[in-house]
C-alpha cells in the first residue's frame, strides 16, 4: 500500500497553489467585505481550466481525476471559500450534465461553461425547504411541449451571476430536475447580502413565476431517474467542500504558526507556551486526518465503488466539523487581532461555520453516517 | 446471469440484512430504499458490471427487483459485446 501524490499531481498541486497565493490570498478579506468576486478572476479561472476541472478535453474542460480536482478545492479554499464554492457549483452542475445530461444539453452547455462564458448555479433549497429536500414545494406541470414552473428558491450559490440554473421541482408529486436560463420567461433574480460567512458568493433568491422552458431542458427522468442526477450534484459538493474545509484549516495552521512565531507574551513567544501548542497540535493532526479522509474518498469516487458515498459523508462531516474547531483556535490564539477584520482568521470562522450547514448539515450527516453503519458499512 | 444474480443480491444483503429478497421481490416497495442507497445502487451496478448506466436506463424498472437489474446488466453489456 502506497499513500501519496503521483508526479503529476503534485505539479498540479505547486500550480494550484502558487495561484491561489498570487491570485486569491491577497484579495480574499476586500471580497468578502465587498461580497462580490471580480468578473476578472473569474477569467482567469476559466483561463487555468478551473471552471472545466473534471471535464473532458473534448468539452474544453481539464479532465482532472478526483484527487487532483479535491487538491484544486484544498488550494482553493485555503485562499477563499466563496472562490473555492464558485468551482465546486460550476463543476457539480457541468458533472451531472456530462453523466445524465442529453447529448444535446452536453453540446450546448459543457464548452461554454469550461471556457467560463457561461456561469451555472445550483437551485434545489427553497425558502422553506433546506434539509427536506423531498418536500420541495416548487410546483412543475407539463402544458403542451414546455414544462411550466412555479415556486421560490433560495440561498442559490453565485446565483447573481449565473447564466444556467439546475432547477428541481416536483411534478405530479415527483421529483425532477431542468436546465434553466437565466433570461427564460418568468424567472427573476434578487440579490442576498449580509451572510455570515462566504459572503463574496453572491446569493440569490430565485422567482419562478410560470416560468415556461422546452421540454428538452429536463435532466434524467422523473421520479426515480431524478434520483441519480440530483445526488451525483451533490455528492460531488459534498467531496469538494469537504476537501475546502481542509483548506480553510490548513490556512488556520499557517496563520497560527506564523504568529506564535512573533507574538511575544510573557517574555517568550506564544509557540513557547504549552496551551498554544495543544492547540497547534490538534490542528496539524486534524488537518492530516481530514486530508486522508478526503483521498479515501476521492480514491473510491476514482473507481466508481459505491461505498465513495459513504466516504465522502465522512470526509465532509469530519472535515467540516474539524475546520470550525481549527478556525475557532485560530481567533482565540490570535486574541483581539483574531477578531477584527485586520486578519483572515476571522473570516475563517465565519467561512468555517457555513461549511457544516451547506450539502447537508453536520446533523444531516451524523444520521445518514449511522444509517450505514446499522447496514453493516462500518469497517 | 445467474452468477449476475449471485452478485447483486449479495449487495442488497448489505442494505436487506435480515430479509432474505426474493429475485421477483420489489426492493422499492417496502419503502427501505432511500436516494442514497438508490445512488449506491447505479454506482455498483456500473463498478461491478463494468457498464455505463445512461440517461435512458434510469427507469425504476430497470432497478425494482434483482431480475430486472439482471435483465437490465445482460442488455447492457449485450450492446457492448
Amino acid at each position: 500500500m502506497k499513500i501519496g501524490l503521483t508526479a503529476r499531481q503534485k505539479e498540479d498541486q505547486a500550480a494550484f497553489r502558487a495561484f491561489v497565493n498570487e491570485e486569491i490570498v491577497p484579495h480574499a478579506d476586500r471580497y468578502d467585505r465587498e461580497e462580490c468576486i471580480p468578473s476578472e478572476l473569474i477569467a482567469k479561472l476559466a483561463q487555468r481550466g478551473y471552471l472545466g476541472a473534471m471535464l473532458p478535453e473534448e468539452y474544453g474542460g481539464r479532465g482532472m481525476d478526483m484527487i487532483t480536482y479535491g487538491l484544486l478545492n484544498e488550494e482553493l479554499g485555503r485562499g477563499c471559500s466563496s472562490v473555492r464554492g464558485l468551482v465546486t457549483v460550476q463543476s457539480m452542475i457541468a458533472q451531472t450534465i456530462l453523466k445524465w445530461g442529453s447529448k444535446h444539453q452536453k453540446e450546448l452547455w459543457l464548452n461554454r461553461m469550461s471556457s467560463g462564458d457561461v456561469i451555472a448555479a445550483f437551485a434545489l433549497t427553497e425558502p422553506d425547504v433546506g434539509s427536506d429536500a423531498k418536500n420541495i414545494k416548487t410546483t412543475v406541470t407539463l402544458a403542451d411541449d414546455s414544462y411550466v414552473l412555479s415556486g421560490r428558491k433560495k440561498w442559490i450559490t453565485f446565483g447573481q451571476i449565473a447564466d444556467l440554473f439546475l432547477v428541481f421541482g416536483q411534478c405530479d408529486g415527483k421529483p425532477c430536475a431542468f436546465l434553466i436560463e437565466k433570461d427564460a420567461p418568468g424567472l427573476s433574480m434578487e440579490p442576498v447580502y449580509g451572510m455570515l460567512g462566504v459572503r463574496a458568493s453572491m446569493l440569490a433568491e430565485l422567482h419562478l413565476n410560470d416560468c415556461q422552458i422546452p421540454r428538452e431542458n429536463l435532466v434524467g427522468g422523473v421520479g426515480f431517474g431524478f434520483v441519480p442526477v440530483a445526488l451525483l450534484a451533490l455528492d460531488l459538493g459534498r467531496y469538494s467542500v469537504a476537501w475546502g474545509c481542509v483548506g480553510i484549516a490548513q490556512a488556520c495552521l499557517e496563520a497560527c504558526v506564523q504568529y506564535a512565531g512573533e507574538r511575544e507574551q510573557f517574555g517568550v513567544y506564544l509557540k513557547e507556551h504549552q496551551l498554544i501548542q495543544q492547540m497547534i497540535t490538534d490542528m496539524i493532526v486534524n488537518v492530516k486526518a481530514a486530508r486522508l479522509l478526503c483521498c479515501q474518498a476521492g480514491y473510491l469516487k476514482e473507481l466508481g465503488d459505491p461505498n465513495s458515498v459513504l466516504e465522502t459523508l465522512v470526509a465532509k462531516y469530519f472535515s467540516s466539523t474539524m475546520a470550525t474547531r481549527a478556525a475557532n483556535d485560530a481567533v482565540q490564539i490570535h486574541g483581539a487581532l483574531g477578531c477584527s477584520s485586520a486578519h483572515a482568521v476571522q473570516r475563517y470562522l465565519r467561512d468555517a461555520k457555513i461549511m457544516e450547514i451547506i450539502e447537508g448539515t453536520t446533523q444531516i450527516h451524523q444520521i445518514k453516517i449511522a444509517e450505514y453503519g446499522y447496514q453493516g458499512c462500518i469497517s | 446471469m445467474e452468477k449476475n444474480k449471485a452478485k447483486i443480491r449479495a449487495f442488497l444483503a448489505q442494505h436487506f440484512q435480515n430479509h432474505h429478497l426474493q429475485d421477483d421481490e420489489d426492493i422499492f416497495a417496502n419503502g427501505f430504499v432511500n436516494s442514497l442507497f438508490a445512488m449506491r445502487l447505479v454506482l455498483f451496478v456500473e463498478s461491478e458490471f463494468a457498464i455505463k448506466i445512461e440517461n435512458e436506463d434510469l427507469k425504476i424498472e430497470n432497478f425494482r427487483t434483482i431480475n430486472a437489474l439482471a435483465h437490465l446488466v445482460r442488455r447492457k453489456t449485450a450492446s457492448l459485446a
